[in-house]
């Protein structure tokens, strides 16, 4: 508890950081009550009221605050709904990397040897192809669709956590309290997973904030080359993507998504930054 | 020396056979019959069978990955499924534009990205350190494609100063020597497509130029201050060198260091952003068609872009890797 205390005084120093967090709550409440929150159904069309500017143009009307789309949906509501398919995909993409990554570096750093040269083999495979490239071949296998992008993010992720994973295992695994347990007769398992993997977990924590902000920011750029998500589901990049049309008569359109995936990715980014001052100084400026 | 660059070089085989191996696999990943998803719906059983046998697909796996490094081995890369002619060939048509896009784009953010950093170093705490520290790590978090579209709506759109989309206006010619058109219009004494080109690059450089520039500005900032404080800053200081002097000749040489390291592993990111970026601007480059293959999926030019960044990339991390060592004693000895 008074870790806790220590930690939450030491977060708050960095105002930006506490700024991200709230942010990102409000975003998550956002998601979970967007049913309530938006004035309108993301997907119902209504040809009657389509491009109106928003509220505070000469020309917009306070039914719709942002505006409406070429299809008359109403933009407040679609950037509402869309908060919950970022927060989705930013959440499946960093479980997959996690978790695949994780297994892959401590099994990597445990073993050492030819099990570790082989892993990390495959990391670096991974690593030579530029991540958007490997994910758009893995969209390619499995078709365009938000299931296909969130896999393939997913599985570009997976190298960075393998590294840092291992990097952080090294440095623990001869450590005393290892041998120790090892000596008092704990299986490899229990010595990977519940010894030494709660002492690494610093890293793994900031690095995980960090690749939510990115893997939404893939997703939307995915669904923006019309490779992640599929109309009409309210992605706010695949939204940016149906605007560019748009551009010279409903600016309006191009705007407010781009706010919505900037303000998450920011508050993301900062939320790590905070982090990564308290959990693990060390690694800041690199 | 030696040894390392030997070892070094070795080390790229496996990388190099791993990535045949993926883009090789990625015809037989997909669900269904490769043919039958080139041909679409529409086609009989006959010409998915012929097309099966043209590529090769009737055969074991393993002879049809040997004949895949054989034909590699000659430069042969295949044919467009869509367009029937040879993907090097298309390859080689849009590659100028993606390194003429991607140069300038670097450029911007070098210049920019190591001037902010300077004076975030020197200045630290000040209101400009903060100010170009949270932009950096705005720049970090902006879609590239929305500050694209930005960019558009602003300069192009509302105050006409820059064309919308595209390469070279079409009342332009330009003769075909390098490819890049800033150098082949200058080569060519051609100046008025020499303003055109240069005006059609400014936005999309900015707008792929935005993310590597904030991350350039941190390194340096970083770089900077670590250098700063170090003993021979302060004899430097002592021997009565001028401010500039010191931080322009002292400082700035051995900060470089990381900073050109990360200019060079950025190289990856620089194309994830020319992907997004050409999609945006219409820019004439390999981003923009291989997506165009992905929606009609042509798998052998996605199979061969894919192959061919990849090695190009192999072959940067090489060099950066190279230049590192020799910069670096610490690496090459170890």
């Amino acid at each position: 508890m008074e870790q806790l205390f220590e930690f939450i005084k030491q977060y708050k120093k960095n105002k930006a950081a506490v700024a991200g967090f709230i942010v990102v709550v409000l975003l998550l409440l956002t998601a979970i009550f967007a049913p309530i929150v938006a004035p309108y159904s993301p997907d119902i069309q209504n040809l009657a009221d389509r491009l109106i500017p928003p509220m505070w143009d000469a020309k917009g009307v306070s039914s719709h605050i942002l505006g409406t789309d070429d299809f008359g949906r109403d933009l407040f509501s679609r950037i509402i709904f869309g908060s919950r398919i970022s927060l989705m995909v930013g959440a499946i993409s960093v479980g997959v990397s996690l978790s695949f990554g994780l297994v892959m570096g401590i099994v990597a750093a445990y073993f050492g040897g030819k099990t570790d040269l082989f892993i990390m083999r495959i990391v670096d495979i991974m690593l030579s192809i530029p991540a958007i490239l490997l994910a758009i071949v893995i969209v390619s296998i499995l078709g365009p669709s938000l299931f296909s992008a969130m896999t393939a993010i997913g599985i570009v992720g997976i190298p960075t956590y393998a590294r840092i994973v291992r990097a952080s295992v090294l440095a623990e695994r001869e450590k005393e309290y290892v041998i120790a347990s090892r000596i008092n007769g704990s299986s490899n398992i229990r010595l990977m997973f519940a010894v030494i993997l709660p002492n690494c977990a610093s890293p793994i924590i900031v690095q995980a904030t960090m690749g939510f902000a990115s893997a939404v920011l893939e997703a939307a750029g995915l669904s923006f080359l019309g490779l992640g998500a599929q109309p009409p589901t309210p992605e706010w990049g695949a939204m940016l993507s149906d605007s560019l049309e748009f551009i010279t008569t409903a600016s309006w359109m191009i705007f407010y998504p781009g706010v919505a995936i900037f303000l998450t990715v920011l508050s993301f980014n900062l939320m790590g930054d905070g982090l990564m001052d308290v959990l693990d100084p060390k690694l800041k400026d690199k | 020396m030696f040894s390392y660059i030997v070892k070094r070089l070795l080390w790229t085989i496996p990388t190099l056979f791993g990535v045949t191996l993926l883009v090789f696999s990625m015809v037989h990943l997909t669900p269904g019959d490769p043919a039958a998803a080139i041909l679409g719906d529409k086609a009989n059983k006959q010409s998915i069978a012929d097309l099966r046998a043209q590529m090769g697909l009737d055969k074991p796996l393993y002879m049809q990955y040997f004949i895949y490094i054989k034909n590699l081995s000659h430069g042969d890369f295949g044919k467009s499924a869509n367009s029937d002619e040879e993907v090097m060939t298309e390859f080689m048509d849009r590659f100028p534009a993606t390194v003429e896009l991607s140069m300038v784009a670097m450029f911007f953010a070098i210049i920019l990205g190591i001037g902010a950093g300077i004076v975030s170093a020197v200045k630290r705490y000040s209101i400009f350190d903060y100010g170009s520290m949270f932009g950096a790590l705005a720049g970090v978090s902006m879609p590239v494609f929305w500050l694209g579209l930005v960019l558009i709506y602003f300069f192009s759109v509302r105050l006409e100063w820059l064309p919308v989309s595209g390469r070279l206006g079409y009342q332009f010619d330009i003769d075909h020597i390098t490819g890049l058109y800033l150098v082949d219009s200058l080569l060519t004494d051609n100046i008025p497509a020499f303003w055109d080109a240069l005006k059609h690059l400014i936005l999309p450089a900015i707008a792929l130029g935005t993310i590597p520039m904030a991350i350039i500005a941190r390194m340096t900032r970083s770089s900077m201050i670590e250098v700063m404080k170090e003993e021979y800053i302060k004899t430097a200081r002592a021997k009565g060198c001028s401010r500039f002097q010191v931080i322009f000749i002292h400082a700035l040489r051995n900060a470089m260091m990381p900073v050109v390291t990360i200019i060079g592993l950025m190289l990856g990111s620089l194309f994830a952003g020319a992907i997004l970026t050409e999609t945006t601007f219409s820019w004439p480059g390999i981003g923009k068609w291989l997506v165009n293959a992905v929606y009609q999926r042509d798998f052998p030019v996605i199979q061969s872009t894919t192959l061919i960044i990849a090695i190009i990339f192999i072959i940067v991390n090489f060099i950066v890797d190279l230049l590192y060592a020799f910069i670096n004693p610490k690496i090459r000895l170890s």
